[in-house]
């Protein structure tokens, strides 16, 4: 009887386990909040003018909004990896297996359109959806990721998009949201993943 | 239905941690059933060879580059006779209680 029950858990650990990437690092958040952070502040000074107005950006200025951007996303994206590695590297969760491929290819198909997208609205100079855009199909990404991997990023996907959404009326104040979305839900996200799985 | 449906093939842990894996994963190759189960090569080896012979799972030998991944699938059979088994064991649980 007991021995049963022990099978049958130990059946719904491996079949759980086995679909799921577990091994994302709480690190991993914290690390690209305060990278968003840092990011959102050094757009400040370009984009605070206009919160305002919405207002018109030279080319230049496009171009450096788009670096602290891309960099911004790098950096995070390198951070997230060391991090998730070296946790993954301690437990025996492999860290390019068969459930972080498909994860990451996940991610990739709604984070990519999202990009083109973005890149489109920019040229045509709607600079006020960038922010909603951004929040609204990382949203997107990480709800497709579903029972991929551990229900807590569910969570911040209803979170991102909602924020999103709520953005698309304020988008004179997209910078704040933006910092909010990426800044804020990370780390907080982060902070209750290590709390949660990575404590011990 | 009573213990006898317990499904001999699946009468120890590492045959049911591999049959709960492919039953979710439908395949995957050797390496990672090793890391999920924690066991030696020989020992997955001898027990993925008594799933292959009793039917319940497909084997694909291929090659990244120059070194061997072999790829096993759960067969139509095999996800059968391991509802089946999981099936018996939850008919069990509820009847002892």
């Amino acid at each position: 009887m007991k021995q049963e029950l022990e099978t049958l858990q130990e059946i719904r650990n491996l079949m759980e386990n086995s679909s799921r990437f577990i091994g994302l690092s709480g690190w991993s958040g914290i690390a690209a909040g305060c990278i968003a952070l840092i990011g959102a502040s050094l757009a400040y000074p370009i984009v605070s003018g206009r919160l305002e107005t919405g207002g018109y950006y030279s080319n230049p200025e496009i171009k450096t909004l788009l670096l602290i951007g891309l960099g911004t996303f790098i950096a995070a994206l390198i951070l997230a990896f060391i991090f998730t590695y070296a946790k993954t590297s301690k437990t025996n969760i492999p860290v390019f297996g068969k459930t972080s491929k498909r994860l990451t290819w996940t991610i990739i198909v709604p984070t990519l359109v999202g990009g083109i997208f973005l890149l489109k609205l920019i040229s045509y100079g709607l600079y006020g959806l960038v922010a909603p855009g951004c929040l609204i199909f990382y949203g997107i990404a990480l709800f497709a990721t579903g029972k991929q991997t551990v229900n807590e990023t569910r969570y911040l996907a209803y979170c991102e998009i909602i924020l999103g959404c709520i953005s698309l009326w304020k988008i004179e104040y997209g910078l704040y949201f933006w910092a909010i979305g990426f800044g804020l839900f990370h780390i907080l996200y982060g902070a209750r993943m290590w709390y949660k799985y990575d404590r011990n | 239905m009573n213990v006898e449906n317990l499904n001999k093939a699946f009468d120890n842990r590492i045959r049911l941690g591999i049959m709960s894996i492919l039953v979710v994963n439908r395949e995957m190759n050797f390496n990672s059933l090793k890391e999920m189960l924690q066991v030696t090569d020989g020992n997955l080896a001898s027990h993925l060879k008594g799933l292959e012979d009793t039917g319940y799972l497909s084997v694909n030998k291929g090659f990244i580059g120059r070194k061997t991944n072999t790829i096993y699938e759960i067969t139509k059979n095999g996800e059968k006779a391991f509802r089946e088994h999981l099936d018996a064991l939850e008919f069990l649980i509820k009847n002892t209680r």
